[in-house]
């Protein structure tokens, strides 16, 4: 086992281990760069990268460029999953033969996706990786949207967000399904760790990632990443929306262990209306009028009831 | 706990499936990532059997799709081992997304098709859609006909696709069940002289090498996009038939089994010949042989390698020939068959002036009895005695119904 990284602040934190270069195509204020960048800085152990299709696989990797000073991987669009499971068993297969260059090292298996490579097109990959115990992590860059393509509807897609396939117009307020519900589904292959997270709350994601790497076995997180582009605010509002985004409980911080030890990892002094946060974003801008506003009032019912179904779920160890 | 190896006669009785289980055994693979699917389950299956008794020291990961299967195998070999695979039809078909990208990746994996049709409608038996699905697909693609074929066409394709200056993935395809189930003796070789043969993995741009970095699977567009498939395309043209023909001279020094890129039987003097791959070669070898005894010249000529095709040994070995049937196992669906575009290509800017008839045959697993064979080089004979092409350049042989024909 590797000693876990020491990180004493975040100006600290921000400057280590810097395997992710600034130097990368991403939109400014892409939350994607934060995370990944948060991701990476959590451990001082030798890495081996996926990213499936996506905005950070097409802005880091163009050739002859790389953003990436660490071993990377990108495939297609919905396996960047098995990619790392297959260089997890290599690694395995030349241990157990001897044949590793650097037998010291403790390398870490971990594959990026956006929600769509990884709630849609890449879902079964990520069931397989997780129901074969590879020992690996999956975190997803949760931008609820096709960005890298112009901002299609996936399923994580909340109801009410305008996307290009399913746009606000006369007749319609534009999506009409609530997302999927994936930190429980990854659970649910009785995975040892499972955690959604926020770039905001840096502390928080560090300590899971440490815990991630440190326990064997799959992992799965779901990073919320705000999208400047689609969700439609000022670059420089980044942080902004993710405080309002954990802060009103649209994406509540959590882990779940052995798929029955949930805690909740984050509880806003000060929680935000939900209203608060939808209209920081123009991709929520029609519901405001009159006929959609009943739309606001449930979304703030369904988070409201998720978060009194989190904590019954925390106090019950379920 | 180190493995065990096995004691093998010098010829077991091994089908197909087994042969190929066998050699994926003595290659010492690092990582096989599979998916079940007939008429290649058993492969899987017996590689499967080996692991769980200890003749098998690397990682046997069954995935949940043969897509997921090549994926796997690309992560795997991308990180820097040995690596293979098998399948078929409707899973070949599902992997053909990361066929290209393994190849494009330059990742020298083995994949062992047991070739079958493709849906629709549904069918399980052996014809060559799925080997000619994949023939753009940046692959080199050796042909056996026969258990002892697929057995050694492993030990080539480790050897070749491996090679530092090759580095692309190579097909082994051997015909569902005509090959797959039919048990044969297979000459054995000994484990360590199959192990010797193809040596130990030798990595390059491996993802475990932490002291060097390296990004695999990146994007390029109009700017780079042409000059590496170029690249690739270069490669495959001018090394890769060097490369097989070296390792097939290596193989026969261990083996005594002498292979050729293009096999050819009774073409010394040949009139008329027939071109085809797989299991057809043994049965039209035999017609050959009976066309003779009526004083008819026949030969010949298999495909051992179909990618790269083998353009200047198939012109070679055609050069004399004044009539040709090109037996394609797969529907064209509106056009002539592949193995007559690629011999029209191959002799068009020759002196060779040959007449040229299509046969598509035996698609879904149907039979291809002598007594089509017979009639095809009846058809040839008459072509060089009229001195002209007296019948349709593309005619289906063996299908129920009024005959069948075009062009």
């Amino acid at each position: 086992m590797s000693e876990m990284k020491k990180i004493k602040n975040l100006k600290e934190f921000s400057t280590s281990a810097d395997r992710f270069e600034g130097a990368n195509l991403l939109c400014p204020g892409c939350a994607h760069s934060i995370i990944v960048r948060e991701v990476l800085n959590a451990t001082n152990d030798d890495l081996v990268l996926a990213a499936s299709t996506g905005c950070l696989e097409v802005c880091t990797a163009v050739y002859p460029y790389t953003s990436w000073d660490a071993s990377w991987i990108h495939i297609g669009f919905e396996n960047g999953s098995t990619a790392v499971a297959g260089a997890e068993a290599m690694y395995n297969a030349l241990k157990t033969k001897g044949r590793l260059k650097q037998p010291e090292r403790n390398p870490k298996f971990v594959a990026f996706g956006g929600d769509g490579a990884s709630y849609d097109i890449g879902f079964q990959w990520i069931s397989g990786c997780m129901e074969r115990g590879h020992n690996m992590m999956y975190v997803v860059l949760d931008n609820e949207v096709y960005a890298n393509t112009g901002g299609q509807r996936s399923s994580s897609t909340p109801i009410g967000s305008s996307t290009t396939t399913a746009p606000a117009g006369k007749v319609s307020y534009g999506e009409r399904k609530n997302k999927k519900d994936m930190v429980s589904i990854m659970a649910a292959h009785q995975i040892p760790y499972s955690a959604q997270v926020a770039p905001n709350k840096w502390k928080d994601m560090v300590k899971k990632i440490q815990h991630g790497m440190a326990v064997e076995g799959p992992v799965f997180i779901n990073a919320v990443s705000p999208c400047t582009t689609e969700w439609k605010f000022d670059p420089k509002d980044t942080m902004h929306i993710t405080d309002l985004a954990t802060d009103s409980l649209v994406f509540p911080l959590y882990e779940i262990i052995d798929n029955h030890e949930l805690n909740i990892t984050y509880r806003p002094k000060n929680v935000v209306p939900v209203e608060e946060y939808m209209a920081a974003q123009g991709r929520f801008k029609h519901l405001f009028k009159d006929e959609y506003k009943y739309l606001i009032k449930e979304w703030q019912e369904r988070v409201d009831a998720n978060w009194a179904y989190l904590q019954r779920r925390e106090e019950a160890r379920v | 706990m180190a493995f065990d190896k096995v004691e093998l006669k010098d010829i077991e009785v091994w089908d197909g499936n087994f042969a190929a289980s066998q050699a994926m055994r003595q290659c010492q693979i690092d990582v096989v990532a599979a998916y079940p699917i007939t008429p290649s389950t058993p492969i899987v299956e017996g590689y499967g059997n080996m692991k769980a008794n200890n003749l098998i020291e690397g990682e046997f990961v069954m995935v949940e799709s043969e897509h997921a299967a090549m994926s796997g195998c690309i992560g795997a070999a991308a990180a820097g081992g040995r690596v293979a695979t098998a399948t078929s039809s409707q899973g070949f078909a599902l992997m053909v997304e990361t066929l290209y990208q393994a190849s494009g990746m330059r990742l020298p994996i083995v994949l062992n098709v047991v070739n079958r049709a493709l849906a629709a409608p549904l069918n399980v038996n052996g014809d060559h859609s799925d080997m000619y699905l994949g023939r753009d697909s940046g692959w080199i693609q050796l042909d056996a006909y026969c258990p002892q074929d697929a057995y050694d066409m492993n030990f080539i394709a480790f050897k070749v696709a491996e090679d530092h200056d090759v580095r692309l993935p190579c097909m082994v395809h051997q015909d569902g069940f005509m090959t797959s189930h039919t048990a044969q003796g297979v000459h054995t070789l000994d484990d360590d002289t199959a192990y010797g043969f193809v040596g130990e993995f030798k990595p390059m741009n491996d993802m475990l090498d932490f002291e060097h970095p390296v990004t695999h699977g990146v994007q390029t567009e109009e700017d780079w996009h042409f000059e590496h498939k170029a690249r690739q395309h270069n490669d495959l043209m001018t090394k890769v038939l060097p490369k097989i023909q070296a390792a097939f001279d290596d193989f026969e020094k261990i083996s005594g089994r002498k292979y050729n890129i293009v096999e050819k039987y009774d073409m010394e003097d040949a009139d008329v010949a027939v071109v085809c791959m797989g299991t057809s070669v043994e049965t039209a070898r035999e017609v050959a042989g009976e066309m003779r005894e009526k004083g008819i010249k026949a030969g010949v000529v298999g495909l051992r390698v179909v990618r790269p095709f083998p353009f200047f040994e198939i012109a070679e070995a055609l050069k004399e020939v004044k009539a040709i049937a090109a037996l394609d196992r797969s529907s064209p669906n509106g056009a002539p068959g592949m193995l007559f575009n690629e011999i029209a290509g191959c002799l068009i800017n020759t002196p060779a002036n040959p007449m040229l008839s299509g046969f598509v045959y035996g698609l879904g697993g149907r039979d291809l009895t002598k007594k089509h064979l017979v009639e095809i080089y009846t058809q040839l004979q008459a072509n060089v005695d009229a001195g002209k092409l007296t019948t349709p350049q593309q005619q289906f042989i063996g299908v129920r119904g009024p005959k069948l024909s075009f062009l």
